[in-house]
């Protein structure tokens, strides 16, 4: 599986991360480890989910965790580049005003 | 009997017998003051009665009735509350209105004599009076219903579903998603919340563990059973609520409305019919009722669990409730009863009394005259002979239950009289018995419940003071017991007083000083007539005014009465009594060529005489039967005065049981099971000790039906006596 979570940047606390992976029950408690860790050290964060090619529950269920998670701890996380596969499901879920964060969507992904 | 005293007839009985229903049902109250079957039938009956009464022009008893009748109709509505003095009130009203019916019928054109009158308007000022305070809201929490159906996104015309994954759900290969976008299929998802509100922070949140809860507001014309179908496969991992839409409801309650009446069906059952529950919501709300049964005391109704468990709204429940509750009311109105002349009943057991002779003389023949062919035929005749005599027979059973709730009343009433704090409890009232029986036990039960209210359980301080609780327990109970019916009545009182009987006794010159009884035959004394005169019973702790009536009474139903008792705990008195079956299964044994009938039910075995197995004394008149000693009884010997046996014949002995004792009959021959027409004795064969009645054979002939109790007495007492007694004594 290799990195499946790409550090950007990093910088005064600022961290820029990227997740390049499948957000699903296969990858999610490495993932968990990964980004909590970095969360520890950050006191703003900003995951990139444009690489995020699959999500299932469990990678939503993460996602819901780490903004709770930054939420408690006052690190202000955002999310941003969100894949297709991804708008897709907060979507369905209605979860997209929960993370609060603006999505911006390209113009060509619905067609693809 | 012209028409009209026909239909007033039948007003009498019907009024009576639903006087008695009310006087039950408000009882039952007393225990039970939520039950609204119970407050219906009280409705019911007074609706009824003023409605007969008013056919009659018996406006007296309208007008009455009338104002029960309202305030029944108010505490049904919820808009009164029945408490015990509204009860109160109710059972006077019940008395007077019987009151009221009896004047009806036997003086209607007289006019009301004043103390009715006056008990009339006491009454229905008492029943009227209260009401201003008595009235509770009556609007209940409209929006607290609401809600209910409701939670954070209530939508009218939405389904609306939550879904509780479990936390192994991932593991168990589901993703919560796919349901989801399975059920867009179905119709429009108007709202979804998805919340993890038991998902845990930092290193304890596990992320292959689901911690998720939907819920979800959907909006489909699909059936409840379609939805619930889409989560099938989640259905171990995920807590599943599907509530149907508001807009659903009124179809819900149509269907509803339009149920089959044919038969009453279980609240869980309607509702799955309507389509507003399905088999699993049903299911696992009965899970619920049983696991919440096994840790509370109470069990909670249905119909709240689903609502509860949010699976159906409050307004379906209810109005499934008072469909089941019509329907009940419907079947009940339409029970099949038919009232019986029971002289014509009479007539046609006595009718299947001589088919049942014929065909056991058809047997005959046909066995005589070794017609196989025609055995066939007899012996399936014979199968249906005996279903009509038991058929017939049954016609004329009823509960004994009817009888003993009775007694209720009599108890409430007796203890508030004596101030006693008693409670009644009843048991085995579903053990039928013969009608004539049953109307005849009714006094002697009176009487000995009395006894047992007055002279046998004590008064709360002495109770106290016993050690025992304040409130005393009689018990009615009853049971088949070979062949019999026994009627117990048992109180938790002080019980007999063995000294102050004996002294009485010796007193009355029944005894003398040196009696030498044992404390059975103490407590039987308490039975002589010597005993039971006014001013001793006062004396006597206790009881004793009539008991020598009771015991005549029960006597004369060929019953017999017994008394156990322990001083301080209690007194039980047991009433055994025959069945008084018109025909019996009999058992039939020859001896010196006479044939004789022991009822088959009392029979326990039938061994051989034979010396060199059982111990036989013929001195002491009983045999070793396998360790117990057994007196025995030669019938030869008893009926025919038969001194010198010629101990070469082969010779049997028939073991019979009543009750506790045992004895062994010994005869010559024995022929088998026989059915068995009783047919009484005249009035000159009544002395006659040893036989209960006689009953034609098929050949014509008549055998004797044998009072296996007497037998047992004298064959018991016989085994004392060393030489038998003369003749003369035995056939008085």
């Amino acid at each position: 599986m290799g990195v499946a979570i790409e550090l950007k940047q990093q910088k005064k606390g600022v961290i820029h991360l990227a997740i390049r992976d499948e957000m699903t029950i296969y990858s999610v408690q490495e993932q968990k480890l990964q980004l909590s860790a970095y969360l520890k050290t950050a006191k703003e964060a900003q995951i990139d989910l444009g690489g995020v090619t699959e999500i299932d529950s469990a990678g939503v269920q993460l996602l819901m965790f780490l903004k709770r998670e930054a939420v408690s701890q006052n690190i202000k996380l955002s999310l941003t580049q969100h894949s297709q596969a991804v708008v897709e499901v907060l979507e369905l879920l209605n979860l997209s005003k929960h993370f609060g964060d603006p999505i911006v969507i390209s113009a060509d992904w619905k067609s693809s | 009997m012209n028409e009209l005293d026909a239909a007033l007839t039948i007003f009498a009985q019907e009024a009576e017998e639903l006087l008695t229903d009310m006087e039950n049902a408000l009882l039952a109250l007393e225990t039970m003051p939520d039950d609204n079957e119970t407050i219906n039938s009280l409705f019911r009956a007074m609706h009824t009665i003023k409605g007969s009464s008013g056919l009659f022009g018996f406006n007296s008893i309208v007008s009455f009735t009338h104002e029960a009748e309202s305030v029944l109709d108010k505490v049904r509505n919820g808009e009164r509350a029945i408490d015990a003095e509204l009860i109160s009130v109710l059972l006077e009203s019940k008395d007077h209105t019987s009151k009221l019916v009896e004047h009806c019928l036997t003086h209607n054109d007289e006019p009301l004599p004043d103390e009715l009158t006056i008990a009339s308007e006491r009454l229905i000022k008492q029943l009227t009076g209260r009401q201003v305070t008595g009235m509770q809201p009556s609007d209940v929490d409209d929006a607290n219903l609401q809600s209910e159906g409701g939670g954070e996104i209530s939508v009218d015309d939405n389904w609306l579903i939550s879904l509780d994954f479990q936390q192994d759900a991932f593991r168990n290969g589901m993703d919560p998603l796919s349901f989801i976008r399975y059920l867009k299929t179905l119709g429009e998802i108007k709202q979804i919340l998805t919340v993890a509100p038991e998902m845990p922070a930092g290193e304890a949140m596990d992320p292959e563990s689901c911690y998720l809860h939907f819920r979800i507001a959907f909006q489909s014309d699909a059936s409840k059973q379609t939805i619930e179908a889409v989560f099938e496969f989640a259905a171990d991992d995920c807590d599943i609520k599907i509530l149907p839409p508001n807009a659903k409801i009124d179809e819900y309650l149509k269907l509803l409305d339009a149920q089959d009446e044919s038969y009453v069906n279980r609240l869980g059952d309607m509702l799955v019919q309507v389509g507003a529950l399905t088999q699993r919501d049903v299911a696992r709300a009965l899970q619920s009722q049983v696991e919440a049964a096994e840790t509370e005391a109470s069990g909670k109704p249905l119909g709240e669990i689903l609502v509860e468990q949010q699976v159906v709204q409050q307004p379906l429940v209810e109005q499934a409730l008072k469909k089941q509750a019509q329907t009940k009311q419907k079947l009940a109105a339409e029970a099949n009863y038919i009232r019986v002349d029971a002289t014509k009943l009479g007539q046609l057991i006595n009718l299947v009394g001589e088919l049942v002779i014929s065909s056991a003389a058809m047997n005959l023949i046909v066995e005589r005259h070794g017609m196989s062919d025609a055995g066939d035929v007899a012996a399936s005749m014979n199968a249906l002979v005996s279903s009509i005599r038991d058929t017939a027979l049954e016609l004329r059973m009823v509960q004994i239950g009817e009888t003993f709730s009775r007694f209720r009343r009599v108890v409430r009433d007796v203890s508030k009289e004596l101030n006693k704090d008693i409670e009644l409890y009843i048991s085995g009232g579903d053990t039928e018995l013969d009608k004539t029986v049953v109307e005849k036990i009714n006094d002697p039960l009176t009487h000995l419940i009395r006894n047992a209210l007055d002279h046998g359980i004590e008064s709360p301080e002495q109770r106290i003071a016993a050690g025992k609780p304040a409130q005393g327990s009689v018990q009615l109970n009853a049971f088949h017991q070979s062949g019999h019916i026994v009627i117990q009545i048992a109180d938790d009182g002080a019980g007999l007083n063995s000294e102050k009987i004996v002294a009485k006794a010796i007193a009355g010159g029944l005894i003398k000083a040196n009696h030498g009884l044992s404390q059975p035959e103490i407590h039987d004394l308490i039975f002589a007539a010597g005993l039971s005169t006014k001013e001793q019973a006062t004396n006597l702790s206790g009881r004793g005014v009539g008991m020598d009536v009771v015991r005549k009474n029960i006597e004369a139903l060929r019953g017999t009465v017994s008394i156990d008792s322990v001083e301080g705990q209690g007194t039980t008195i047991s009433i055994e009594l025959p069945l008084t079956l018109a025909i019996i299964d009999g058992f039939m044994v020859a001896t010196d060529q006479e044939r004789y009938i022991i009822p088959l039910s009392m029979v326990d075995e039938c061994i051989e005489m034979d010396p060199s197995e059982c111990d036989i004394d013929e001195v002491q008149h009983y045999i070793n039967l396998r360790g117990q000693v057994l007196p025995y009884l030669r019938l030869g010997d008893y009926f025919h005065n038969r001194r010198n046996h010629t101990s070469k014949k082969r010779e049997s002995i028939v073991v019979v049981r009543s009750g506790q004792d045992k004895a062994g009959f010994v005869v010559d021959e024995l022929h088998g099971e026989h059915q068995t027409v009783i047919k009484p004795l005249g009035k000159v064969f009544e002395q006659l000790k040893g036989i209960s009645g006689a009953t034609v054979l098929g050949d014509g002939n008549v055998a004797l039906i044998l009072d296996v109790q007497g037998l047992i007495q004298a064959a018991i007492k016989d085994k004392g006596r060393a030489m038998p007694r003369p003749s003369s004594q035995r056939l008085q």
